[in-house]
């Protein structure tokens, strides 16, 4: 076991941020980047934590949890953004307000190849979607990031992926 | 064609659903989305696609966790429901009780012109439910199946599943809003009171 996904403070400090804008649903593929979100929002018994079996399932699903007037968000690895091309157009058709965290595979310092393809295309699939892609490189970037995605979302009905890149994570031992 | 695979869906999915003002519904693309647009008038209770297939099974639970105190109906088709089976699988982890998912079964892609799918040449998605871990399942495909389904869409001790197995007759004609957005406000207008 590495630690890669370890436990690191601005993890703590993503989770309280989106608990404390009353994000009450995590789903996603399990991740080793997200796993102390995961772990966390397992943990809350505040919060409704669903694990999928396709990250597409999660993109309509967070519409849902939206019509009910719950506020969610989905975490995925940057190869999930694959699976959810087509389920994007619900969320610009319907204007849903829409976050995603996805960690990034494929870039800075990757040593599996079958990674870097999709790494690559995230921002532009998701920016040809319609969607808005931001990008948090270093620690002290990634709540002010997340943050900037939720208000974008819920106050002006935008779908917003978040990137924490490779740098901010690390490259995964392979 | 097959006219003798199962009931005529104009017939069996408003029997099936009865009056459908207490349920929030989801619809899948295509004739599920016209049959229940056309039972409610294209109301402010239901949400219906015309794309984002197989995503109706996932905005529906969604909906379902996120309100608890209401009863949430998933009427999906079979191509609809196909293109996303797995969603079967997290629904049957979460067995959210106030979850009914409701798959109208004509065995064809009707919008494209009626090809087979793949229930049309053995598979059966009633099965494929159970073995998600959904605790109550039925298939309808006769007259005397309804009255007891009916009672299990509205069943507090769900997840349930109903197979509703119908002929290729056509789905109703109905002209309904295409704009998803509109039609997402005016759910949640009715819903929360709020935009």
């Amino acid at each position: 076991m590495s630690d890669y996904g370890g436990k690191q403070a601005w993890q703590e400090e993503l989770y309280d941020l989106l608990r404390s804008n009353q994000v009450n649903l995590f789903c996603y593929v399990p991740d080793g980047g997200h796993k102390t979100l995961i772990n966390k929002s397992i943990e809350d018994p505040d919060v409704i934590s669903v694990p999928l079996t396709t990250e597409e399932e999660g993109v309509a699903m967070c519409a849902g949890c939206h019509l009910g007037g719950t506020k969610s968000v989905l975490l995925m690895q940057s190869s999930g953004v694959g699976n959810c091309v087509n389920m994007f157009a619900l969320l610009k058709n319907g204007q849903f307000p829409f976050v995603t965290l996805i960690t990034m595979r494929g870039e800075f310092g990757e040593m599996n190849p079958w990674q870097i393809p999709m790494g690559q295309g995230v921002q532009p699939v998701v920016e040809a979607m319609g969607m808005h892609c931001l990008r948090a490189e270093i620690p002290s970037e990634v709540t002010e990031t997340v943050q900037a995605a939720l208000n974008m979302a819920y106050k002006s009905n935008q779908a917003v992926a978040v990137l924490l890149t490779q740098k901010l994570i690390g490259a995964k031992p392979f | 064609m097959d006219n003798d695979r199962g009931l005529d869906r104009k017939y069996a999915v408003p029997e099936l659903i009865g009056n459908p003002d207490d349920l929030l519904i989801v619809c899948g693309l295509a004739g599920a989305s016209k049959d229940i647009a056309h039972l409610t008038n294209d109301g402010d209770n239901i949400f219906t696609m015309a794309g984002a297939m197989g995503g109706a099974t996932a905005m529906g639970l969604g909906l379902a966790l996120s309100r608890p105190d209401k009863q949430v109906l998933v009427v999906t088709g079979d191509g609809e429901l196909l293109m996303n089976i797995g969603t079967l699988a997290t629904v049957g982890i979460l067995k959210p009780s106030n979850l009914s998912i409701l798959c109208v079964d004509n065995g064809h892609y009707g919008e494209t012109g009626y090809q087979e799918s793949h229930t049309q040449r053995g598979v059966n998605l009633e099965l494929i439910a159970q073995g998600s871990a959904i605790p109550v399942t039925r298939t309808v495909s006769i007259e005397e199946h309804i009255d007891e389904a009916k009672t299990l869409i509205r069943d507090s001790n769900g997840p349930s599943f109903i197979l509703l197995r119908v002929s290729t007759e056509p789905p109703p004609v109905i002209k309904r809003s295409m704009d998803a957005s509109e039609r997402k406000t005016a759910f949640r207008r009715a819903l929360l009171g709020e935009p």
